[in-house]
């Protein structure tokens, strides 16, 4: 168990590893000078003080530094837990810009991909067993986890949104209103919330309960449901033995999907300007801001791999055959 | 008498068309018998033990009956037939090694099991049984994947038989199993019978020597029909039917089994069971087919307790 769980923290933590040096490079090497675009915005026309000013931040950002001097002291920095100043909101601390867009990002993905998995799994066993809604669910289960996250996206806001004009399209509260503590401001909040919300819901809702139709008919037809069924025992018991094993590689499913889903999150808030971390890394990329990029990429990486490591355990706790495996290899 | 099956036909709906694959089949089982099943793979052992328990979605009975204990067992009919499960008929199936869900441990997964048909669990009375097969106590706190295969199977057999069933059904428990080991499923399944856990048993094989050391009555099956049912020592020593004296004559000596000698060694194949060709059903094999076995040999009693389908036994 300790040896599974130190194997797991080693594989975390070499990805995590990998993560921050390719996060440090991409935006290295990506085309544009955020010092250059800098210096342009403050429209200065004396060479003289464009020269300070370049000096200024070369210094600030430590670009004058050799390379490896730079990706040394990038890690210091972020064990310190400082992401250095963005670019773009210039000088909010990156750390600062991310705590902001966090929560909205957060309030996105952690109830859609709770509720779908939920919602999901036991529309999955229900259809299993009645057959009319077994020939429904299946055909739009299909169709949704093969909608791309963007697409759905679109469609709603153009549905919901702009046709029936039920919820607006965009932004995280109506640009009137300043964050507040009143119930009107979290109506508004709510209101622009439910759009993403339920075009993320949906797409992986479709994939849940498929896995989970599928994997409760394959249950019912193991032998040991053939062998209660043979005792006499009612299709109750059965039923629930089957949906508790079926349960289990949806747990790891969880896992496999967490990556997508927080992927499609990004895109799904581009589509819907809702300030979380998917607008945040628009944002970056569009003013060359790579302390910004870097920084929210690191912490959707971290984010993930927590994520993960918390599903490992879940996974490890509720299902007896993982911990058998793991102590045969400890023997 | 414990059980008497009388002319039970059971087909299996295919998009073809029926599979008969038990067809006029008639026996009996007393009290405390063992009854060996043998015959070559495909002639209906299993159906003939799926009938007697549980039909599947694409199984038809078109006639007969079955009686246990004198009550007519409502085999077709899934909800009466539930009363009688576990309780009065039960089932060590081929696949025990799988039976048990693997994610309860075996305590849990036993009193779940008998809570669910209103019994309750004696704690002492299932570790002594556990004892009885060579298992202790300490497995109910396991979970099945914790188990060897032949454990699993262990258990199984004492779940099977926690309700002292009238009937018990063991198809082909040994077969999956080495020879030591085949033995001592055989004693234990003995021993079950003699504690008078179980009443009386069939056991299907494809072992026939196997099936002498623990049966007292052997019925050999062909193609969906019984072809000969004595008592063990005389289907081994003085068989009548001739599809019975190959069986025999395809085993290098009887009372031995050499490793992997199946009941396979006679030229041909049984007819398909879709649409049987009239008359016995051996004939395209038999050494001894003549002009009336173009007619269905009835079954007919030539000594006591010896029953055979053949004109020339
Ligand atoms: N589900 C099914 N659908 C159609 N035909 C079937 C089905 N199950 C069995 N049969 C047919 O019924 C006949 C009897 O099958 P059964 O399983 O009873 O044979 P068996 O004697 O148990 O054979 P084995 O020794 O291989 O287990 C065979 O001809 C088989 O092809
Ligand atoms: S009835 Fe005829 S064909 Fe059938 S077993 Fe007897 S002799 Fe052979
Ligand atoms: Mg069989």
């Amino acid at each position: 168990m300790r040896r599974y769980f130190r194997r797991k923290l080693l594989v975390y933590g070499l990805t995590f590893f990998v993560a921050v040096t390719v996060n440090w490079m991409i935006p290295r090497f990506m085309p544009g000078d955020p010092v250059a675009s800098m210096v342009a915005r403050a429209n200065m026309t004396q060479p003289q003080a464009v020269a300070a000013m370049r000096a200024y931040y070369n210094d600030l950002f430590g670009f004058d530094q050799p390379l490896w001097q730079q990706y040394l002291s990038f890690w210091g920095a972020l064990l310190r837990g400082d992401f250095g100043l963005s670019i773009w909101l210039f000088p909010t601390p990156v750390g600062t810009v991310i705590a902001d867009a966090v929560p909205y990002t957060l309030a996105l993905v952690v109830p859609s991909v709770l509720l779908s998995w939920v919602v999901g799994n036991w529309f999955g066993a229900y259809a299993a067993r009645r057959r009319v809604l077994d020939n429904t669910v299946l055909p739009i289960g299909y169709i949704l986890t093969a909608t791309p996250y963007m697409w759905l996206a679109v469609l709603l806001a153009w549905g919901l949104g702009v046709v029936a004009g039920l919820f607006p399209v965009a932004g995280g509260y109506s640009f009137s209103m300043q964050p507040t503590w009143s119930w009107a401001f979290l109506l508004d909040l709510l209101h622009h919330w439910a759009l993403p919300f339920l075009s993320l819901f949906l797409v992986a809702l479709g994939g849940w309960a498929i896995g989970m139709r599928n994997m409760i008919i394959y249950e019912l037809e193991s032998d040991y449901a053939n062998y209660l069924s043979a005792l006499g025992a009612p299709s109750r018991l059965i039923r629930r033995y089957a949906f508790r094993n079926a349960v289990l590689p949806q747990i790891t499913g969880l896992a496999l999907q967490l990556g997508v889903i927080v992927a499609g999150a990004l895109v799904t808030e581009i589509v819907f300007a809702y300030p979380g971390l998917g607008s945040l890394i628009l944002k970056a990329i569009q003013n060359s801001d790579f302390f910004l990029l870097q920084g929210t990429f690191l912490f959707i990486v971290l984010g993930v791999l927590i994520a993960n490591f918390i599903i490992d355990i879940v996974y490890v706790v509720v299902d007896p055959r993982t911990r058998a495996g793991m102590a045969g290899a400890d023997a | 008498m414990s059980l008497q099956v009388s002319d039970l036909r059971v087909h299996y709906r295919t998009l073809k068309g029926d599979v008969r694959a038990l067809d006029g089949v008639s026996f009996d089982l007393a009290d405390g018998e063992i009854l060996g099943l043998v015959g070559e793979s495909g002639c209906g052992k299993s159906t003939l033990g799926k009938a007697l328990i549980r039909m599947d979605g694409r199984m038809r009975r078109t006639g007969g009956t079955v009686a246990l204990d004198g009550e007519e067992l409502p085999i077709d009919d899934d909800r009466r037939m539930n009363d009688f499960r576990f309780r009065r008929v039960s089932l060590i199936p081929q696949y025990a090694m799988s039976a048990l869900n693997p994610t309860r441990k075996i305590r849990r997964l036993v009193a779940e099991l008998l809570r669910s048909r209103g019994a309750a669990v004696d704690p002492a009375e299932l570790e002594s049984r556990m004892a009885h097969v060579g298992l202790p106590p300490a497995v109910l706190d396991r979970y099945p994947i914790e188990l060897s295969g032949g454990m699993r199977q262990r258990m199984v057999m004492v779940i099977s038989t926690l309700l002292d069933p009238s009937l018990l059904i063991a198809d082909e428990v040994t077969s999956a199993l080495d020879v030591s080991t085949q033995k001592a499923v055989a004693r234990a399944l003995l021993g079950f019978r003699d504690s008078g856990y179980v009443k009386s048993m069939i056991f299907i094989t494809h072992d026939l020597a196997l099936t002498h050391h623990i049966a007292d009555t052997i019925m050999v099956m062909y193609a969906g029909r019984l072809a000969e049912k004595a008592p063990a020592d005389v289907i081994v020593k003085a068989p009548r039917h001739p599809y019975t004296r190959l069986l025999l004559d395809s085993l290098p000596e009887v009372g031995v089994r050499y490793a992997d000698r199946r009941l396979d060694g006679i030229a041909g194949s049984p007819p398909s069971l879709l649409d049987p060709p009239a008359g016995c059903r051996f004939r395209d094999r038999c050494p001894l087919a003549g002009e009336e076995c173009g007619e269905d040999p009835p079954v007919t009693e030539l000594a006591p307790d010896h029953h055979v389908a053949c004109w020339k036994a």
